[in-house]
Formats: C-alpha cells, sequence, structure tokens
C-alpha cells in the first residue's frame, strides 16, 4: 500500500519554520535573563561576527556532509592555513594579496590531497581527516615553533574588525531586493515559457516580501550600530553562494544523489570520485576564507587556533538537519545552527554562565537536537 | 477446530483501506497458500497476525485454538505458537547458527551462558530437521537457502505451531527447495500449521491444501487446491482473465545499433576467474534482444561491461552504429547513447528519499535541466513525459520515490532512462517483484519503444517474459553463449537446455 504522500520540499520547509521557531524561543530567553542586553543592534552586530567563521566552516562541511563524507581535519587546517598567512604579512612582510593567496591555496591544496586519499585510495574519511586533525595541528606548530605570530599588516586586520559604511550597506540592500524580485519574475515567466501554466506574476511577488523585509531589517539594525560588519559580509556571500551551488547546479544535485545512494549515482553517469574531489577543495578553500578572518579578528596566529572549530561546523550541519548518512541537509538549515549554537554561546557569556557548565549545555542541546528530529521522522 | 482464526479483520492507513473485513482459517496441519497481487494486503494481514501492527490499530478478532487473542507485540504472537519467516532473513551474520537459533533465549544461569548446552540442543534441533549444519559455523559463511532453514530452525525452536512463511524461496536453488519442502512436509505431519506467501503458482499448487486469493484488501476466493487451477487463481488475482500478457511484437529492424565483439570479464574477487567469456552479439535498431541464463550465468556482469561500469579487468571491441567506438563510463555510456535500466532499484536504481522528479532527471540532468546551472521548471516540464506516458501513479512529480509501490518505482527507472534519449537500451530484470497490472503495462511499452526505433537488450530470469517480449534470443551458460534462437526457434524446452549446459 501507499503511504501517505509528503515531499521532500514540504519536510524540508516544515523543519526550516521550527527552526526559526527555536531560535526564536532562544533570543527571547536571552533577552528576558539579560535585562534587554542581547536583542540591541550592538549585541546582534557581535553575534553575527562570532557566528561568521563557524557558519563559512559549516557551508562547506554540508555539502561534503550530503555526499556522504566528514572532515574532523577542518579547526587543524583553519590553524595551519592561518598560520601561513601571518607567516606572509608578519614574518615574509608580503602584502595582504598574497596573504589571501596563499591560505587559501594551502586549503585548497589540503583538501585536494584528503579527497583524494578519500575517493581514489578508499581509505574512509572518517580516518584520513582524523589523521589531518593530528598532522596539520603538528604542521602549525612546527611553522609558528610554538611561538604566536602577531599580524602586523592593519588592512588584513580590518577583514575581522571592520564595518561597512552604512551607504554601503543600503547600496548592498537595493542590490539584493532587485535581484530577489528578478528571481522572482523570472520563476513566473518560466512556469509560461515551458507551458506549464499561466505566470503568476502577483503569487511570487507575495513570496518576496519575507525575504525583502528580512534584508530590510537586517540593514537596519547592522547600521543602527556601526554598519554590516566585514565577516558578516563574507559570510552572507559565501552562504548565496552554497545555497546556489546546493541549489541550483547540477554539482549540488550530485551531492545529494551520491550521499543519497552512491550506487544508483554511479550507474547514472556521475563521476562520484572527482565530485568528492571537488567538495573537499571547496571545504579547503572556504576553510582558507575562515582562517583569515579567524586570524584577522584575534590580530595574530596561534598554536591552538581553530581547536575544535571542526566540531562546531559539523554540530551546526546537524542541528541544522543534515544526515552525516549524507543525501540530507540544507545550507540554510547549517547556516541557521550555526546561529543557534553562536546565540547560547553568546547568551550564556553575557549571563556570566561558567566555562564547564557552557560546554555542558552546548552538547545536551546537540544531542537533543538530533533526538527530537529522529522522534519527528519516526512518527511522520 | 480451526487452529487459527481470523474474523473480519479492517485495517486503515491514513486514506487507504488496506484490509477490508478479510477472514482467514488454518487447521492444524495445514499448508494454506496466501496468493495476490502486490499491495493486495498479504503482509499486511501478516503484521496483524504477529503483532506488528498491535490490538487497537485494526478492527476484527483473532483467536488461536478457539481462544481470541489480544497481540500487544511481537512477543505476544511468539508466546501463542505464531512465527513467521520474512523474506529478508533477520538472522545476525556475525554469530554462530547455534546462537542464532537461541538468540535472546539462551540456556543460562545467572546471565553466564551454557555454551555446551546451547550447541547440544541446537545439534539436536538440526538434526530432528535433517540438516547437516554444524551449529557452530558463523551464519555469514553458509549459503542463503542454508541460513533460511536455519531460521525455520529457529522458529521451531519456540515450539511454533504456526509458521508463516513470506516468499521463502525467492532466492534459493531448486535442490534448497526441494531440501526446504522435505522439511515442512515433516511439519506438517507433526501438526503445525502453514501460511504460505508465494508469487510462484508451481511451488503453492504442489504443497498447498487451500488457497485464498486477496485482491485490494478483500478475500476473493478460498478453494481447495484441487478445485482450482492456475488460470483461475491468476484470473481471481487480477479480477480478469489473462489472455496473452505480452503484446506481439511487429517491429521492422534497422541497421546494426550495437555490436560487441570478444567480451571478456574477469571477476574482480578471485583472479583469473572469468564471469563472461568471449562473447559477441549484436543488436539492431527496433528489436528487442532477449539475454536468458541461470543465475550467476553472466548477464548482468555482461550489461555492467558494456555500460562501463564493471569494476574488475575486462576486453571487449564495441561498434556504436558501425563505427569502432569505447566505452570507459557509465557517463560516456550514455552520452554515446547507452541506457541501462539496472536490476535491483531499490540498491542500483533509485535515491529513495528524493522525489520522482530528481531521480527522473538525474541520468539526463545535463541535457534536460542545464550543462552546470539547473532550471527546475525545465526538469518538471521534460519529467512530466514519462510520469504520463508511463502511468506513473504519484500525486505530483514532487512526490518521494520511497513512498511508490515497486511498480511505480520500477517505472520511474524506466522513464530515468528514456530522458537520457537511448538509442541502445539495456533492461535488467525489469519487473522483478512487481504486481501483474504493472508489469503488462512495462511489456506494452518496451514493444512500443522497439517500434519507435530504439534497439533493447533484456535480461530476465523469468523465461516467459524472455519469450514473450524478445525477437531473438541468445542464452548464456558459466559465461559463454550456448544458444541462439529466433522468436519462433525460441521454445522453453530449447533455451532451458543451452541455459543448463544441455546444448
Amino acid at each position: 500500500m501507499d503511504e501517505p504522500k509528503t515531499s521532500r520540499f514540504n519536510a524540508t520547509t516544515l523543519r526550516a519554520y521550527i527552526m526559526i521557531a527555536v531560535l526564536g524561543m532562544i533570543w527571547a530567553y536571552f533577552h528576558y535573563a539579560t535585562d534587554s542586553i542581547f536583542l540591541t543592534p550592538r549585541n546582534l552586530s557581535n553575534l553575527m561576527t562570532q557566528m561568521s567563521v563557524t557558519a563559512i566552516l559549516a557551508v562547506g562541511m554540508l555539502m561534503l556532509i550530503v555526499s556522504g563524507n566528514i572532515d574532523l581535519s577542518v579547526g587543524s587546517v583553519l590553524g595551519f592555513a592561518g598560520g601561513i598567512a601571518a607567516y606572509a604579512v608578519t614574518v615574509m612582510e608580503y602584502g595582504l594579496p598574497v596573504a589571501i593567496i596563499a591560505s587559501i591555496t594551502v586549503g585548497v591544496a589540503i583538501g585536494i590531497f584528503h579527497g583524494a586519499l578519500t575517493a581514489y585510495l578508499n581509505i574512509p574519511a572518517f580516518i584520513v581527516t582524523l589523521g589531518g586533525l593530528l598532522a596539520w595541528r603538528g604542521a602549525v606548530k612546527w611553522l609558528l615553533g610554538g611561538n604566536t605570530i602577531p599580524i602586523s599588516n592593519e588592512t588584513f586586520k580590518a577583514i575581522g574588525n571592520e564595518n561597512l559604511p552604512m551607504t554601503f550597506g543600503w547600496i548592498l540592500a537595493a542590490v539584493a531586493i532587485a535581484f530577489v524580485l528578478f528571481m522572482a519574475y523570472r520563476n513566473a515567466r518560466s512556469v509560461k515559457d515551458y507551458g506549464l501554466g499561466e505566470a503568476n506574476y502577483t503569487g511570487e511577488l507575495l513570496k518576496s516580501i519575507i525575504p525583502i523585509g528580512g534584508i530590510i531589517a537586517f540593514i537596519i539594525v547592522m547600521n543602527a550600530y556601526q554598519g554590516v560588519p566585514i565577516p558578516v559580509l563574507i559570510l552572507v556571500i559565501v552562504a548565496l553562494f552554497g545555497a546556489f551551488l546546493t541549489n541550483s547546479t547540477t554539482f549540488g544535485r550530485y551531492l545529494y544523489a551520491i550521499g543519497g545512494n552512491a550506487d544508483a549515482a554511479r550507474l547514472s553517469g556521475i563521476n562520484n570520485k572527482r565530485n568528492i574531489l571537488k567538495v573537499y577543495a571547496l571545504l579547503g578553500a572556504l576553510t582558507g576564507v575562515a582562517s583569515l578572518i579567524f586570524t584577522a579578528r584575534v590580530g595574530s596566529a596561534a598554536p591552538d587556533a581553530g581547536v575544535l572549530k571542526e566540531l562546531d561546523a559539523i554540530a551546526a550541519c546537524v542541528i541544522g538537519g543534515a544526515s552525516l548518512m549524507g543525501g540530507r541537509g540544507t545550507i540554510f538549515g547549517a547556516c541557521l545552527g550555526a546561529l543557534i549554537m553562536a546565540s547560547l554561546d553568546n547568551g550564556m557569556s553575557l549571563l556570566n554562565v561558567r566555562d564547564f557548565m557552557q560546554d555542558i549545555i552546548k552538547g545536551s542541546i546537540l544531542v537533543a537536537a538530533v533526538g527530537l528530529d529522529m522522534m519527528g521522522r519516526k512518527q511522520s | 477446530m480451526p487452529l487459527l482464526e481470523m474474523k473480519n479483520i479492517v485495517k486503515e492507513f491514513p486514506g487507504v483501506r488496506a484490509l477490508d473485513g478479510v477472514s482467514f482459517t488454518l487447521e492444524a496441519g495445514e499448508f494454506h497458500s496466501l496468493v495476490g497481487e502486490n499491495g493486495a494486503g498479504k503482509s499486511t494481514l501478516m503484521k496483524v497476525l504477529s503483532g506488528v501492527y498491535p490490538e487497537g490499530t485494526f478492527e476484527g478478532d483473532i483467536l488461536v485454538e478457539d481462544q481470541p487473542r489480544h497481540f500487544k507485540g511481537i512477543r505476544d504472537s511468539e508466546a501463542a505458537g505464531i512465527a513467521i519467516i520474512f523474506q529478508e532473513l533477520s538472522l545476525v551474520k556475525e554469530l554462530t547458527v547455534g546462537e542464532n537459533i537461541f538468540l535472546g533465549k539462551e540456556p543460562s544461569r545467572f546471565g553466564v551462558i551454557n555454551w555446551s548446552e546451547l550447541y547440544h540442543k541446537a545439534s539436536n534441533l538440526l538434526r530432528e530437521l535433517r540438516l547437516p549444519i554444524d551449529p557452530r559455523v558463523k551464519v555469514g559463511s553458509l549459503g542463503i537457502g542454508q541460513q533460511q532453514l536455519v531460521e525455520i530452525a529457529k522458529a521451531l525452536s519456540q515450539d511454533a505451531k504456526i509458521l508463516v512463511l513470506d516468499e521463502p524461496t525467492a532466492a534459493l536453488t531448486e535442490s534448497e527447495v526441494k531440501t526446504l519442502f522435505g522439511i515442512l512436509r515433516d511439519l506438517l505431519a507433526r501438526g503445525v500449521g502453514m501460511i504460505y506467501i508465494s508469487h510462484k503458482l508451481d511451488e503453492v499448487f504442489e504443497m498447498s491444501d487451500r488457497i485464498t486469493v486477496l485482491r485490494d484488501g478483500k478475500t476473493v476466493s478460498t478453494h481447495t487446491a484441487a478445485e482450482i487451477d492456475k488460470n483461475g487463481v491468476i484470473a481471481a488475482m487480477v479480477g480478469r482473465e489473462v489472455g496473452d500478457i505480452f503484446p506481439t511484437p511487429d517491429h521492422n529492424y534497422g541497421e546494426v545499433a550495437l555490436s560487441i565483439k570478444n567480451l571478456t570479464t574477469y571477476s574482480p574477487d578471485i583472479p583469473g576467474k572469468k564471469l563472461v567469456d568471449g562473447v559477441s552479439f549484436h543488436v539492431r535498431k527496433g528489436e528487442v534482444l532477449g539475454i536468458a541464463g541461470l543465475m550467476g550465468a553472466g548477464r548482468t556482469e555482461l550489461l555492467m561491461s558494456i555500460f562501463g561500469a564493471w569494476q574488475g579487468q575486462l576486453s571487449r571491441e564495441i561498434e556504436i552504429e558501425g563505427k569502432p567506438s569505447t566505452i570507459d563510463s557509465p557517463g560516456d555510456a550514455i552520452a554515446k547513447g547507452v541506457g541501462f535500466v539496472t536490476e535491483d532499484r531499490k540498491r542500483f536504481g533509485l535515491i529513495l528519499d528524493q522525489t520522482i522528479l530528481d531521480n527522473m532527471t538525474l541520468a539526463g540532468l545535463r541535457s534536460i535541466s542545464g550543462k552546470f546551472v539547473t532550471n527546475r521548471t525545465r526538469e518538471t516540464k521534460a519529467a512530466k513525459g514519462p510520469m504520463q506516458s508511463l502511468h506513473i501513479k504519484a500525486n505530483s512529480p514532487l512526490t518521494v520515490t520511497g513512498t511508490l509501490s515497486g511498480g511505480n518505482q520500477q517505472k520511474v527507472v524506466l522513464g530515468k532512462w528514456l530522458l537520457t534519449n537511448p538509442k541502445v537500451l539495456f533492461l535488467d530484470e525489469p519487473t522483478r517483484g512487481i504486481d501483474v497490472g504493472a508489469k503488462q503495462e512495462i511489456y506494452a511499452e518496451i514493444n512500443k519503444l522497439a517500434k519507435t526505433g530504439l534497439a533493447i537488450v533484456l535480461v530476465s530470469s523469468e523465461l516467459p517474459e524472455v519469450l514473450g517480449l524478445s525477437d531473438r534470443v541468445i542464452v548464456l551458460h558459466e559465461g559463454k553463449v550456448t544458444g541462439e534462437f529466433t522468436r519462433d526457434e525460441a521454445t522453453p524446452e530449447k533455451v532451458m537446455a543451452a541455459a543448463t549446459g544441455n546444448h
């Protein structure tokens, strides 16, 4: 007998609403508990900046997890790539462009290396990147000789600490709104162009109201403090890029197919190995980007930079609904997961919750989130 | 007094009435077969009987030896003497035969297992069943047939009075089936009642005292085996007289679409072992070429090798439309116009979590949707074609394939390959495990596709299917071609002789 029918789209949308509701409750609680400090422009700006490194890693990690793989080494690679960038500007005295290219190149090279070992030599991803976790941490310590290298280049530091001018924020908002409207028009048009019905321009326009409202609210809040922080701008670009790749490209569809059923994907003509290699390289590149923000924010490269960041990124994906078995997860969910984690960090720090207690609470919430998700899936 | 009585069972799922007042009785020592198309309600009825659907989730009564029973779970039904052997084995491969038989009820004191008692009891049980199996070997080291017999031994260790067998012979060889039936006859003589679910009517008629046919959740008829014949059962199953379910082919062949010379494929596991040995054949445009052979004859390996999906060593020459060519990956094969409806749709054909749309456009994604950027609207439009022409029953293209019936799932796989615009289409067991109605639709579609000039290579374990659909048949035996017949020459006897190497 056929079971009642649901589509992936509906289940995912419902999930997203539930997560937004959970985030809303967390925010409401912290706002109340901190005597109205939590939901101020200043704190929200800090919160967004704090989440950016984890969220950028989570975007790359999400794509890797969707393909049925995992990377435990991103924290160490982040430390190593950041070390390379600091070494380039401070010790070698190169300019910022060299540092940017160097750290991203290092990330990509390490990603390709891990991807090749996983995809072509069939070593399990868990083992390859567990080895990477140790080896690249060792490489950072060797590179920095156990010391911390301060960043001497002020432009470099600006990547992590400066904000966009307010006017520029509004120009960005205008561009974003124009894009949303264009996509709505295109959606409506294509229904007609392919003979699937009449173009519903009003319907698409109504659907655009929520994203447009979100964009305007975001810019108002950020400009009410000091403008959009540069790390947040980079995160938005990375997240949009990730969402585009996963939703609207053949590459993205192949990742879901490989993670959903690797044999069926291979027999449908997909080159599984090459796609897995690509997604490792992509995560490597994003790790390089994240390392630049991380190093710039701290103002130096340290031997322990990025420790445990891999777990934050994986947790963000999982809280956001990704399955570690592969085939399931969204960029939106992963970013929301990162925002939930960052909100907990930020809120508990404001409340002066002791360090050990923060860890215990975060760990429990991770397990509870997945537990609730599994219960929900069983019932449906 | 009947051993088991199920009265007016009604079971509803949201939107569907899976069982609509089914009644069923079983006598001690009786072999009672339950037949029907997929989705007729056989499995649902057995899940009600075994407590998988607990008391309260269905209406109706269950009586064992005239006592009303209220099963809240599988343990309750086991305690009442009901044992079910499902098609998928429920044995732990890494444990021994003895450990599996007594899993969960090991003879023990204070939690310490008495191993000598366990193995002593296990070997007694196996001897009683005349099974030459050592209880100390791991289940994983046994063949599927022997594993099935171990499962039966396990059921009997619980003193089962009622044994339910769901397609137990699907993976067995003929001699294993004989052994199984011998054991079942012994048990019948000891008064055990059996409910037997099978699509194989030969077996049903060989063993049954009575046969009950279900259709659309209702009991259509219950007859003794003497009162009814195979055609009667089939008619009751489908609700109509089946004439010839195969369409009459009337194909005009064109030029040779694909030609294979000297294909040899080696096993990836056993060095030097040839699974396909020097096979050459060709298929023309508009022709259906059947490949017959028994399990292990090398049919799937043959198709996989041509398609560029074989992961072991191989050698062959390929000509596509008369020109020498190579195929070095499935992607390459698709680009050169070869499609492959693989066997085992759940393992090789579908991503069950994903929608019909996602599955159907996967193989041809770059040509349907876009080289790099995809377009959902264009995909939806493309998928609508096969959804309509293949009569896929689903609310929308966004229905998740895992929720579809087997027949509809198979049609999605077929649709996926039609969307790659193939010139040559391989079909490997295209109707395995789907109901008669869906089979008939797929047969008609194969015939229609051949008429449009598609070259089709059909592999099937069902001989009537190969003979009914093919214009020409080649027969494989142990990796070699042992016979080639035109449609008129191909009789079941000749093909079977070639398939068993007696040519």
